[in-house]
């Protein structure tokens, strides 16, 4: 394998593990304070169609961002009050918005535009257009960091710096603030938060929020930054890898960058068959590639590497009193 | 009471009448779903062109499961539904078990062969040969010598696609690398245009300049990342030369507006028990031209695939078919 080729591996890397690294995130908030979410899936979803829907109408993948983030918010409230508020059952109501937001959305696009389910195809200032970051140009000359710098560093959409700007946000807001303590704490042991004086409710319902606006950034990019407009079923179960990557990465901020980046290479890995087998020397099978996330995250949860120990409280809803 | 037992009876009874009587024609839809652009959406046009030249009015059903298949077509086909036109392989298991018990009702299925009852029409397309026309098409266009196949889910159809398209590019340059990708194994390979994206750029990288995309809403990706990237591109199923005009090189048409017009217009007198085949031959399969991509295609390079289909049509030229055994002379899987 020659660097191009590896630079090209890496940058497609980049691409397919930010959408999985922002609903690794969303989830990571969500399920720290104790609220399984299986609904990252839908939300995502939601987050594109509003997005494409709403970049076409306007022009501006701005509006249309912020479109995606009410969508995939409006998803994480009803979450949230199915799940903190009327104490149901959580992966329930993460199942249901999921096959909610399978059917809504192309409901929704396909009133709008009539063009089978679609948003359609954006173009310009509607769509997440490469940022060139500064010395990109003068540097490609040097040898191996320049183009690794130039080719893979620069010239992705504006979510992608957010997204990985997100990680160090993330492990600053968890572990050096009041608000992440208690966010810990919530997904522990509610009981002594609440006798602490602190509403386990109201932490909660932020953090779902939160878990919302990052599940929006996701469904955008996807959109408008990845795609020129939302699809049917677009997301084809990244939500799902999300949450495989969030066990593996035990749950914590700097655990999930990693693991994310590692199962966008492995996806990366199996568009390439032809470097497998010049690399190894045996073709391996696409599937297995395709697989590899899944049974890595089964190992972990077997306890090989580590052990991965979810929030105690997780799943639980809080009752004040029996 | 009874007079309302009566009535419900005498309802019922109406009702029943009236569902034989009328028997309109039915279609069900794979999961795609009818606006994909390409397969499904082909059959919708036919049924639309056959309903605005008869004025008469059919069912339609769109699945939304695997699990769905079955019950779908035992309500059709209960509702007295008559022909039942079902699109893509995946109906072929459930149709066998569920057409014998409706020996009155006619069904016509789209892209099946191996079926054996008498109240059933498959229709098999000659994929393979339209695929070998854009291939050479492909290799014309090509100024790197390298080209691409995307395919959608990994099954022999879709690897007739491909096979067909290899060797179109064999004949035109024996040189020539033809890079092949399936987008996956299950049916969400129909429908993830950000990885059909991501495996056009990888193909880029590799050094093709024409990519032949066969994978449903998955080609929408391919589709938008070729024209992105400045590259060619080639639709599939219904022509797509619009989305993307100019960036287009052509599509490949495989006419299922016909199959499905045709069955709709024989009604209950369809033919069935037999497998009709759709190829050059009967313009069941062919490639696109029009106003979006009259910038591409040279004379040249039209006149040297209209001379293959040509000699395909008059048996002179034989295009291997990957489904025949399992094995293409052009390509590896």
């Amino acid at each position: 394998m020659d660097y191009a080729t590896l630079l090209q591996i890496l940058d497609s890397t980049i691409r397919l593990a930010v959408p999985l690294l922002l609903a690794c995130l969303a989830g990571l908030y969500s399920e720290r304070s104790g609220i399984f979410d299986i609904g990252l899936e839908g939300k995502m979803l939601m987050a594109a169609m509003c997005t494409g829907a709403v970049a076409a109408l306007s022009g501006s993948v701005w509006v249309g961002l912020l479109a995606g983030i009410a969508g995939s918010v409006i998803f994480a409230a009803i979450h949230g009050i199915a799940s903190i508020t009327f104490r149901g059952n959580q992966l329930i109501s993460g199942v249901a918005l999921n096959f909610v937001a399978s059917g809504i959305t192309v409901l929704i696009a396909q009133s709008l535009f009539r063009q089978g389910g679609r948003t359609p195809p954006l173009s310009g200032d509607a769509r997440f257009n490469p940022i060139t970051l500064p010395f990109a140009e003068s540097l490609s000359g040097v040898p191996v960091i320049g183009p690794l710098y130039s080719e893979v560093i620069s010239g992705h959409g504006a979510l992608v710096y957010i997204a990985f700007l997100a990680v160090p946000v993330t492990w600053w807001v968890l572990y050096r603030t009041r608000f992440g303590l208690r966010l810990r704490a919530v997904g522990e042991n509610p009981a002594s938060v609440d006798t602490a004086g602190i509403s386990v409710i109201r932490l909660r319902y932020a953090a779902v929020i939160i878990t919302g606006i990052l599940c929006g950034l996701a469904g955008a990019y996807m959109a408008a930054g990845l795609q020129a407009g939302f699809g049917k079923e677009m997301t084809a179960g990244r939500g799902y890898i999300a949450l495989a990557a969030l066990i593996f990465a035990k749950w914590r901020p700097w655990y999930a960058l990693m693991a994310t980046l590692l199962f966008g290479f492995f996806q990366a890995l199996a568009l390439r068959p032809d470097v497998i087998k010049n690399t190894m020397g045996f073709d391996v099978p696409v599937p297995a590639l395709d697989a590899l996330p899944y049974i890595l995250t089964v190992i972990v949860l077997a306890g090989f590497v580590g052990r991965a120990i979810p929030p105690r409280a997780g799943g639980e809803p809080y009752v004040k009193e029996r | 009471m009874t007079l309302m037992t009566k009535f419900l009876g005498a309802a019922a009874a109406l009702a029943l009448t009236s569902g034989v009587a009328l028997a309109d024609p039915a279609i069900i839809y794979d999961l795609g779903g009818k606006f994909d652009k390409s397969f499904n959406e082909a059959a919708f046009n036919g049924a639309e062109r056959w309903k605005a030249e008869t004025g008469g009015s059919y069912k339609e059903l769109e699945m939304q499961s695997e699990a769905q298949r079955e019950q779908a077509l035992r309500r059709l086909a209960e509702a007295g539904s008559n022909p039942v036109v079902m699109t893509g392989f995946a109906f072929g298991d459930v149709l066998a078990k569920v057409a014998p018990d409706f020996p009155d009702t006619k069904f016509a299925i789209i892209d099946v062969d191996w079926l054996d009852a008498p109240n059933i029409l498959q229709v098999a397309f000659n994929e393979h040969e339209g695929s070998y026309l854009v291939g050479m098409m492909a290799a014309l266009a090509s100024k790197t010598g390298t080209v691409g196949f995307i395919g959608g889910m990994d099954i022999p159809l879709i690897r007739k696609f491909g096979c067909g398209y290899a060797q179109g590019v064999k004949a035109v340059n024996p040189d020539a690398t033809v890079v092949m990708n399936m987008t996956g194994t299950t049916p969400s390979a129909w429908n993830d245009p950000v990885k059909g994206a991501e495996l056009a750029k990888a193909q880029k990288a590799q050094g093709a300049d024409v990519i032949y995309a066969a994978a449903g809403g998955t080609g929408i990706g391919v589709l938008q990342s070729a024209a992105d990237e400045g590259i060619l591109s080639i639709g599939v199923d219904s022509n797509q030369n619009h989305l993307h005009p100019g960036k287009v090189l052509t599509s490949m048409l495989k006419r299922v507006d016909n199959a499905v017009y045709e069955a709709f217009a024989a009604g209950t007198d369809l033919e069935t028990g037999v497998v009709k085949v759709m190829g050059l031959a009967n313009d069941g399969v062919g490639y696109a031209m029009d106003e979006n991509n009259a910038s591409l295609v040279t004379p040249e390079m039209a006149a040297a695939v209209d001379d293959a289909a040509g000699k395909i049509k008059s048996g002179e030229l034989q295009v291997h078919d990957y489904m025949t055994d399992n094995t293409c002379p052009a390509a590896s899987f």
